[in-house]
């Protein structure tokens, strides 16, 4: 079965704090959704800083589609390769309108060919069709920043797909927000595993969501001091004594969000 | 929806009106004797100045990147040009050498090698602006490319402004030391004393803006024009989208040194000297306060800025010549603290104070139909 992602004794070093010791992680190319979890410190997002080029480990290999070594990229590299990251805060550009966001991120890259063509006709449509996935289409001409805090994520999320990226890294994306919208991330994501062809590996510190998504049979990883302490389904992961080990004293895995 | 199209009429009006004020209605009024040649003159050098606020305005303005060295480029412009003219003028001078009258006193009778070139016309204007573009691209692929950026950049260009500074100050670089050059008698061949060629400098001055101005309004409106402003923004979002933003950083500096070395090339012939003075550190500082005196990110704003403040300079230093420092910083500052978009910025707070009487028309306008949208991608 081909490998979409195969990270092998990943360690990082902040000036002597190991943030990831040895992390071995394998993504299957028909997985749709990878669930990343773990306590504050357990090296989550230090390991999407390391596969899109923000973070140099001292030592291991990341190796993207079989073939790919991502180490060593720079950021615009990885993400022109297909792998888009969103940031824990929405990280957009607050004073482009919503459209004027995703122009920006579907097409084109280049300098010289931005100033002289626009947006392709085929790139509007898409545009348009994955506004509409994530229900931002009558915000079309709203500016970014004077969105509310849902649909900002949102906002990064339809930028990233109309990327048509292969792997989607999504860190909290549901932080902060309401019941009724992280209901509504919920039923987007699904709309991501039904429609794109991208996996999908996401960050969530809220229990609540987690379930939700791991509904859907996807794999749970369970990060903790840099390492990966468990995988497989929710119900495995939430039962395993060392995970229920890792959470103690924060309230255990099964209780209220961790955090 | 209809306050968006009357807002775009009224600056259409306004560029139809300023540009029918400095194309036609100021060298008429010359002409008929209203207004003095002194006055044409001067204005030539306002606008000549305001080109080099434009390419400011792009890269500060609109990409965010703070360029402490726009002077630079200037210079390398006003030099470029002043060296042809002087070419020009060579064994007309005092001593009737065939080397420009600075060189005599320095005991220099041949001409220096890199001299040579300049008596050509095409090369001179050519250098003027494509020297400048090339040494601002160059800067940028030494810097960007290593991921320089902010305050270091900043800093960078200021130290760089006043090695240039130093070296034009030697007399060893055949450049006119301190006294840098003047007492240009001719360009193209016409005569610089008469008031029909500084008539024909100043039009070609005004023309030259009107031109940058095109180019820059039509470089912002482009999808480039949305990443110049996503990278002020937020550079880290653009780079994990897959932009290599370095390249879109070398560009605009390279065209904000193109802009500066034109806004040189046409500020030397109309005012007669160029020296180091005008090349370093201060003057380039005082071009980041122009742009943000008249409003930073809009190029209307850096025209006003170049232009009302170096009026103001030309009326205030004749009375009170020692207060000037002291009344830039104090506008600078003023500005700053109390309308950090510019004097643009209060004429849009105004109307933001007028709309608000209106009930938010634009948020309850139904948007579901907007899209697509019209012409902003």
């Amino acid at each position: 079965m081909a490998t979409l992602l195969y990270v092998d004794g990943l360690t990082v070093s902040f000036d002597g704090f190991l943030a990831l010791t040895n992390l071995n992680l394998i993504l299957e190319r028909d997985e749709k959704i990878r669930l990343l979890i773990g306590p504050n410190g357990a090296g989550k997002t230090t390991l999407f800083d390391v596969l899109t080029g923000q973070v140099e480990p001292v030592a291991g290999r990341v190796i993207f589609e079989d073939r790919l070594s991502l180490l060593g990229l720079s950021r615009h590299r990885i993400a022109a390769h297909g792998v888009s990251r969103k940031f824990q805060t929405p990280s957009i550009f607050p004073r482009h309108t919503v459209v004027e966001n995703m122009a920006l991120a579907a097409g084109e890259k280049g300098c010289l060919t931005n100033t002289f063509a626009g947006t392709s006709a085929a790139e509007r449509e898409r545009i348009a069709a994955v506004l509409a996935q994530v229900g931002l289409l009558p915000q079309v001409e709203t500016p970014a920043g004077a969105l509310a805090h849902g649909q900002k994520q949102w906002l990064e999320i339809a930028m990233l797909l109309v990327q048509s990226p292969t792997l989607l890294l999504l860190d909290e994306p549901v932080a902060g927000m309401t019941r009724a919208e992280k209901e509504r991330t919920v039923e987007i994501l699904a709309g991501i595993v039904e429609h794109s062809a991208c996996a999908v590996m996401l960050i969530e510190h809220d229990m609540e969501f987690v379930r939700q998504v791991a509904r859907g049979g996807h794999r749970v990883t369970v990060l903790h001091e840099g390492h990966v302490l468990s995988e497989g389904s929710l119900d495995r992961v939430q039962t395993d004594e060392r995970v229920i080990e890792a959470y103690l004293g924060r309230g255990r895995i099964a209780a209220t969000t961790p955090c | 929806m209809t306050a968006g199209v009357r807002t775009r009429d009224a600056q259409l009006l306004w560029v139809a009106a300023g540009g029918a004020v400095f194309v036609v209605i100021l060298p008429l009024a010359n002409l008929a004797g209203f207004v003095s040649d002194y006055y044409l003159n001067l204005f030539g050098k306002y606008l000549a100045l305001a080109v080099l606020a434009l390419g400011m305005d792009l890269i500060w303005g609109y990409m965010g990147v703070l360029s402490l060295g726009q002077a630079i480029f200037f210079g390398i412009g006003a030099y470029s040009i002043g060296m042809h003219m002087l070419l020009e003028g060579s064994g007309k001078g005092v001593y009737g050498e065939p080397v420009p009258d600075f060189m005599v006193w320095n005991q220099v009778y041949q001409l220096p090698l890199f001299w040579k070139p300049y008596k050509f016309a095409p090369v001179a204007l050519a250098a003027a602006v494509l020297l400048p573009a090339a040494l601002a691209a160059l800067i940028g692929l030494l810097t960007f490319r290593r991921r320089l950026r902010g305050t270091y950049f900043a800093i960078l260009t200021q130290a760089i402004a006043f090695a240039v500074w130093l070296m034009f100050n030697r007399n060893e670089m055949r450049l006119g030391g301190t006294n840098g050059l003047t007492d240009f008698k001719s360009i193209l061949g016409f005569s610089l004393s008469a008031p029909a060629t500084l008539r024909g400098l100043y039009l070609i001055t005004a023309l030259a803006l009107a031109a940058a101005l095109v180019l820059a309004r039509w470089l912002v409106r482009s999808k480039t024009g949305l990443v110049l402003q996503a990278i002020r923004d937020n550079e880290r979002r653009l780079e994990f989208l897959g932009y290599d933003t370095s390249g879109y950083k070398i560009f605009v500096f390279a065209i904000s040194g193109a802009l500066a070395g034109l806004a040189g090339m046409l500020y030397a012939p109309q005012v007669g000297i160029i020296t180091p003075s005008q090349i370093g550190v201060l003057p380039s500082l005082e071009i980041v306060i122009w742009v943000a005196f008249g409003g930073r990110g809009t190029l209307w704003g850096a025209l006003l800025g170049a232009v009302s403040i170096n009026w103001l300079r030309s009326v205030l230093t004749g009375t009170y010549p020692r207060l000037w420092p002291i009344i830039l910083g104090g506008l600078f500052v003023t500005v700053i603290m109390l309308f950090p978009e510019g004097l643009l910025g209060i004429g849009s707070r105004l109307q933001a104070v007028l709309a608000r009487r209106v009930p938010l028309a634009r948020a309850a306008a139904p948007a579901a139909q907007a899209y697509p949208p019209s012409d902003k991608i």
